[in-house]
């Protein structure tokens, strides 16, 4: 009954979508206030009734009602609740079930807080979004239904991928896809103002905000992905340059761009095609994120759906969004005004070298992650692209961007000059020098001395321009650059967090690729092994058994020059559901470095294989990564983006 | 309606990426012909990854119809192609000899360990001795073997439920029927 109850709200929701996707179009082009008004209501009607939807899967999720297919093939009655719930999005069926709720949610959002938008743009913007829903609520009902039953109803199901059991993971798709559906505004909102002929200032400021939201969760998405796999998949890797990992970076690299060209439009009325395209590119990422996890075209760990069919439905879809926007703005494009000139050394040159740089840096790790499937194309050779590529084609681009993220902040709008920013670049290059100087000289490293000299420059040239903001250190007074401090708007404040958030992540970054130890042994209790100055001890083997599986437990101590450091428990756990293994990693996290130990298989005579790390400043990535969330969370609050929004 | 260069390129370069990717998906990479079909399986002696000391070598086709996949801890489609073999030794369809191709003795039994193993044995082949003489091209890649110990076919890239029922369990089916 209540499978049936969600399966008649989605083919309601769809209904509606097709509606939505008409109605309202042609209001605007009529000026007929009524039909564009139905496309608020339509955007509410589908929220709720895709929210039934999705709760109703949930109660059969929470209920073990196997008579369900997906639950039977994604559940079983020993899971706990927590991985019950998040098992109903931790398969394709499920998981685009919430792809679209979320769509319905940011749908819904716009005639929430859009009463001041234009109505013309409003309907049109939601006959966009009510498409995009046509597409993927068709795609599930005809390829992917959630509530299919199954008949005879068998006794228990078939469990949950073991390493999809995490909370780290449960909740890593939900946020991701906060991010890639929020860019469906983005999306909506561009393909709008085409078909408008207008974009402007007022556009750009009411469409931020929903660009920083969907960026955000993004960044969180990516961030907790990252930790997941450092932690469970037991060999401290913190990003692989997994095809799955690169394709949900690709939307947010031009989401970073489309926010700093937004800004500019919001500010400038400069970069509007800069800002449509990218609001069109983002999206279109972003399904394509959605399109290659699901279709299995590359594959991975993370990969947890293979059908072809339903890859190519996808692929239609990818290719109508995708190819409609571009045909837009290839039609549309000469009606959008170009805003006010600016010289090359201004905020906005240093903003449009920005761009291209992160364009530059998004066709690198595309070209890396599609590369082995072009080459597959065209000649009959398999070839796999992996981290020297990146290594050697994305860390330079985002050096150089570095470069001009110091500088830019620094410049004026409209026109400066070279002549202006020489204090400051001596000043820094002064500082990178001692800064490089020190750390090769502890480190021995040329690359690590360069790195970190150049996340130093970042974050001095941060603090610089806010320094100059509150005028620190010019008006004489204290008092007056603290007054100045609390009048800042929110949007300073997301700047100074995401820039450092940045340099920090820069300093983890190479710490960990140039400073980190390891080595692995096969170890009988009581044997030891060094590791950059750790003495790891293999001490204990305990053998135990948990609710859905039995695990044998590893105990390492940690030594350094005699003193004992951690003791550090690492499992392997036995699903027997799904007849699979896994390492947990004993880990001890510290700011300045985590001790990391994976027990692998063996027995008591022969020894147990034991791998140990010593990770320096790995969690400076993830708290430089969360920093650059909520700088786009904090943004959000400008007082400045609220007031055009109620005005 | 006027179109403008700068309006234009961005659908160029989507329209030259979208062709790119549909003959990329469209096309059949599993159909080369190779030179050793008909041909017995080259000898080899070779360690188990599992227990280094021992070796595996072409005795192990004890007049049985077998499945030889090559993979690779390295190798990402090995990944998709891993549960529809954990599925057919579950369901005790085919023996499977593995063969760890290009890849060190602790990757490959930690890719194992994660993700279950459906080999009979597992031959270690890191300096590609056996993959030169099978003319493996790529990984995952599989040969059927007849009960005489000759390759009867070869399939190139990851097996899946449909290709496994349609094209190659009808063939095993026909081998096993041989005398």
């Amino acid at each position: 009954m209540i499978a049936e109850i969600g399966q008649i709200a989605l083919i309601l929701a769809f209904l509606i979508a097709v509606a939505q996707s008409v109605l309202p179009m042609v209001g605007a082009h009529k000026a007929d206030a009524r039909l564009m008004a139905f496309g608020d209501k339509a955007a509410m009607a589908q929220f709720i009734l895709l929210a039934i939807s999705f709760i109703a899967l949930t109660i059969v999720f929470v209920q073990s009602d196997f008579s369900v297919k997906l639950v039977t093939v994604n559940s079983h009655t020993d899971k706990p609740l927590l991985y019950k719930i998040s098992g109903v999005w931790g398969n394709h069926e499920g998981s685009m079930l919430l792809w679209v709720l979320i769509l319905g949610i940011y749908g819904a959002l716009v005639p929430m807080f859009g009463k001041s938008l234009p109505a013309g743009l409003k309907a049109r913007a939601l006959a966009v979004q009510g498409m995009i829903s046509v597409g993927f609520l068709g795609f599930i009902l005809f390829t992917s239904n959630p509530f299919l039953r199954l008949n005879p109803v068998p006794i228990n199901g078939q469990g949950l991928n073991p390493l999809l059991q995490d909370p780290g993971l449960a909740f890593h798709p939900p946020f991701l896809y906060l991010g890639y559906v929020g860019f469906s505004m983005a999306f909506s909102f561009s393909v709008a103002a085409l078909i408008e002929g207008r974009v402007d200032a007022v556009w750009a400021r009411w469409l931020r905000p929903w660009v920083l939201l969907a960026w955000s969760f993004l960044t969180i998405g990516i961030t907790m992905g990252s930790i997941w796999a450092y932690y469970e998949l037991g060999w401290g890797g913190w990003w692989m340059w997994d095809p799955v990992e690169n394709v949900s970076f690709l939307p947010w690299l031009v989401g970073t761009a489309l926010l700093h060209s937004i800004l500019v439009l919001g500010k400038r009325h400069a970069m509007a095609h800069w800002t449509i395209l990218l609001g069109i590119t983002a999206f279109s990422l972003s399904l394509v994120g959605t399109f290659v996890v699901r279709s299995g075209v590359l594959t991975s760990v993370h990969s947890f759906a293979v059908d072809p069919a339903r890859g190519v439905y996808i692929l239609a879809l990818l290719l109508l969004a995708t190819g409609g926007g571009l045909v837009m703005f290839a039609l549309r494009a000469h009606t959008l005004r170009g805003g006010p000139g600016f010289t090359l050394v201004s905020k906005e040159g240093g903003l449009l070298l920005n761009n291209l740089l992160l364009v530059t840096a998004t066709f690198t790790v595309f070209l890396g992650t599609f590369y082995p499937l072009l080459i597959e194309a065209f000649t009959d050779g398999k070839i796999s692209v992996g981290e020297p590529y990146f290594d050697r084609t994305f860390a330079p681009v985002m050096i150089v961007l570095i470069a001009f993220m110091g500088v830019g902040p620094l410049v004026k709008w409209r026109k400066d000059s070279w002549q202006s920013l020489r204090p400051h670049l001596l000043k820094s290059s002064l500082l990178v020098l001692v800064i490089s100087g020190l750390t090769w000289w502890l480190g021995k490293s040329v690359l690590g001395a360069l790195s970190i000299g150049v996340a130093a420059y970042l974050a001095y040239s941060t603090l610089v321009a806010f320094g100059r903001k509150i005028k620190f250190g010019q008006t004489g007074s204290m008092a007056g650059s603290m007054k100045l401090l609390r009048a800042q708007p929110a949007a300073v404040w997301g700047f100074l967090l995401g820039h450092m958030g940045i340099a920090i992540c820069v300093v983890g970054i190479t710490a960990m690729s140039v400073w980190a130890g390891d080595s692995a042994k096969v170890m009988k209790l009581g044997e030891s092994m060094t590791v950059s100055g750790y003495e790891f001890t293999l001490t204990n083997m305990t053998p135990g058994a948990e609710r859905n599986f039995q695990k044998m437990v590893g105990e390492v101590e940690v030594t350094k020059q005699g003193r004992k450091v951690a003791t550090l428990k690492s499992a392997r756990r036995f699903y027997q559901v799904r007849d699979m293994i896994t390492t947990e990693a004993g880990i001890q996290v510290r700011p300045m470095r985590n001790l990391y130990v994976g027990v692998g298989e063996g027995g008591a005579e022969k020894g147990w294989v034991v791998r140990a790390y010593v990770h320096p400043m790995v969690n400076w990535i993830w708290l430089g990564a969360l920093m650059i969330a909520l700088a786009g969370f904090v943004s959000i609050l400008d007082r400045g983006q609220k007031r055009e929004v109620s005005s | 309606m006027k179109l403008t260069w700068k309006g234009i390129i961005p659908l160029v370069v989507f329209l030259a990426l979208g062709i790119a990717f549909a003959i990329g998906l469209t096309k059949d990479p599993s159909k080369l012909p190779s030179q050793m079909i008909n041909r017995p399986f080259p000898d080899f002696s070779l360690p188990d990854l599992l227990d280094m000391d021992v070796t595996i070598d072409q005795s192990y086709f004890d007049g049985q119809v077998t499945l030889v996949n090559i993979f690779g801890s390295w190798c990402v489609a090995c990944d998709q192609e891993h549960p529809v073999l954990m599925k057919l030794a579950r369901n005790n369809e085919i023996p499977i000899l593995g063969v760890d191709w290009r890849d060190t003795v602790e990757k490959g039994r930690r890719w194992l360990a994660r993700g279950g193993n459906p080999y009979t044995r597992v031959v270690f082949d890191a300096d590609s001795m056996l993959a030169i003489d099978l003319g493996v091209t790529g990984a995952p890649e599989s040969f059927i073997v007849d009960k005489q110990g000759n390759i009867r076919y070869k399939f190139i890239g990851p097996i899946t439920e449909k290709i496994w029922r349609d094209e190659l369990k009808p063939f095993v089916l026909m081998l096993e029927a041989e005398q």
